[in-house]
């Protein structure tokens, strides 16, 4: 009977199902209801628990991020932890660069890169603040050592497993075309190599940005201008929990920017476009 | 049946060749003491079963790779290395580059070599590109081709060069049987039109004969000279017909049926 009645009711409404048939196959209606059940679920808990200074609900959250925003330092100081961030992220990667194709072309090299890669990509970037503290004080510089430190290893290790992934076809057109040291690399192996190479950009955006905001926890204001751990540490002492929220949120909030937004459309209009992902 | 044009020069020569690859156990010998010579315009076909070497010795005229003894040289030059006088077209499809669009796979080597203005290069590509067919896939990418009109993109790629001896190494063996006959057509078409000079590796004794001028016979373990014929005079009008039958049977005979005993036998 069931079955009857759905199928006159689709031939009566045929536009009407294939609307819910988008708003069920699109990704992104997806995600906002994902968000939505979240921010409910927290609401919820928080409204239940019933302790503001500990747990303060999505609302109180919301509000104070959007009073942190216009009123205080939240932007000024995302703005400073990214800068710091950029910094160190682009240093490293154009390093890893250098010593990934060096790698390729000397087998001593190679074996150097690999140990060094063995032995530093599992010791948490963090760990190295305190000697970067002793060495170069409180400061930028201190922040890049274990900012350099949080990408060179992972992006390295993404970037030759990469480079060793290259079709051999592709790497004898090269060749025969009589393309040779750095101009084989940046014509063949980069381009051949990007899903790797991406893919080892965003884990090591995830590992930079982890550290960064940790270092900051430690550390406190590196210059006039604290970053956004700093904002949160300094809230948390002030007991400001909702403003605390509000710090941790914009933390996601970036991060899902640069991963989801970011990232994709660098992906669609290279990897995804030439058929090497999907 | 050895009988040359006298007026056409080397273009490159394959001197007692030997070729080694190394193994766990040492190197082991792929070719020994292999030599021919290509005049231009000549399509030379080395034939053999798997194993005897024969993609190893395009490979070595490539400059791929290295000879255990012997030579091999462009013009009289020995060659050192890869170069874009001697273009290779590949048995795998991945070799159009899957970042660049057919045109711009097809000017890639044109923009290296820097010798031609933008627009001699994208005229040139677009023509080579028309020859081969592919005159309406220009700006697809490599993956939403299939695997004949990838294989057409690189003989493309091959011919906007000026390379002096274009390398094929079973170009066509990875395509199913329609395709493959269509290609062999169309190849045979552009040789007799632009009159490159090719060196060509197939297993296919059908193929052979119509693609080649000459055929260079190989046996296996390691790969030797067994014999050299001249098919300058089969077209691809021969398909099918008792002259072309006759010949493959022969070199099958010659390539798959030099065992000791039959010998001895017919000279008994």
């Amino acid at each position: 009977m069931a079955e009857v009645s759905g199928r006159i009711l689709q031939a009566a409404a045929p536009e009407r199902s294939t609307w819910i048939d988008w708003l069920r196959g699109s990704a992104l209606v997806r995600k906002v209801l994902v968000l939505v059940l979240l921010a409910a679920v927290w609401e919820a808990a928080a409204r239940f628990s019933a302790q503001p200074i500990l747990f303060p609900s999505f609302l109180e959250t919301a509000r104070a991020f959007i009073e942190a925003l216009l009123k205080e330092n939240l932007l000024s100081a995302s703005w400073t932890s990214l800068s710091v961030l950029i910094k160190g992220y682009v240093i490293a990667i154009a390093g890893a660069f250098v010593f990934v194709s060096l790698a390729m072309a000397s087998r001593f090299v190679r074996e150097l890169l690999q140990t060094l890669i063995s032995m530093f990509n599992p010791l948490p970037a963090i760990a190295l603040l305190p000697v970067a503290m002793l060495w170069f004080g409180l400061g930028e510089t201190s922040l890049l050592v274990v900012l350099v430190h949080a990408v060179l290893w992972p992006f390295a290790l993404a970037t030759l497993s990469g480079f060793d992934g290259v079709p051999e076809t592709q790497r004898l057109v090269g060749r025969n075309y009589g393309l040779r040291g750095p101009a084989y690399v940046v014509r063949i192996l980069i381009p051949a190599a990007l899903p790797s190479i991406l893919y080892g950009m965003k884990i090591a955006w995830a590992f930079a940005w982890r550290t960064l905001i940790a270092a900051e926890l430690v550390f406190g204001v590196s210059s006039s201008n604290g970053g956004l751990g700093w904002f949160i540490f300094r809230n948390r002492n002030e007991l400001f929990t909702d403003k605390v929220f509000a710090g941790l949120a914009m933390v996601i909030i970036i991060g899902l920017v640069v991963e989801g937004i970011l990232f994709r459309i660098v992906e669609t209009v290279t990897v995804r476009r030439w058929g090497m992902q999907r | 049946m050895l009988a040359r044009d006298p007026v056409a020069s080397t273009v490159f020569e394959v001197d007692r060749l030997t070729l080694d690859y190394p193994s766990a156990k040492g190197p082991v010998r792929a070719v020994e003491d292999v030599s021919f010579e290509v005049a231009g315009g000549e399509r030379l076909v080395l034939l053999g079963p798997s194993g005897c070497g024969k993609s190893s010795i395009l490979k070595a005229v490539a400059g791929f790779l290295k000879p255990a003894s012997g030579a091999i040289r462009m013009h009289g030059q020995p060659v050192r290395g890869p170069g874009p006088d001697r273009i290779v077209v590949f048995q795998e499809f991945d070799q159009l580059l899957p970042w660049k669009t057919v045109r711009q796979n097809v000017e890639f080597p044109l923009r290296l070599a820097g010798r031609l203005s933008r627009a001699e290069v994208r005229e040139r590509a677009d023509s080579a590109l028309r020859k081969v067919g592919l005159a309406r896939v220009l700006d697809s990418f490599p993956h939403t081709l299939s695997g004949g009109m990838k294989q057409r993109a690189a003989i493309a790629r091959a011919l906007v060069t000026d390379a002096d001896v274009l390398l094929m190494d079973e170009p066509f063996a990875a395509l199913d049987a329609m395709t493959r006959s269509q290609l062999q057509r169309d190849l045979l078409e552009l040789a007799e039109e632009i009159g490159f000079t090719l060196l060509f590796v197939t297993h296919s004794i059908e193929e052979a004969i119509l693609i080649g001028t000459r055929l260079h016979l190989l046996s296996p373990h390691p790969g030797r000279t067994i014999t050299s014929l001249s098919t300058a005079e089969f077209g691809y009008a021969d398909l099918g017909s008792r002259r072309l039958e006759t010949l493959s049977r022969e070199v099958h005979d010659i390539l798959f049926s030099r065992q000791p005993a039959q010998e001895e036998a017919l000279h008994g």
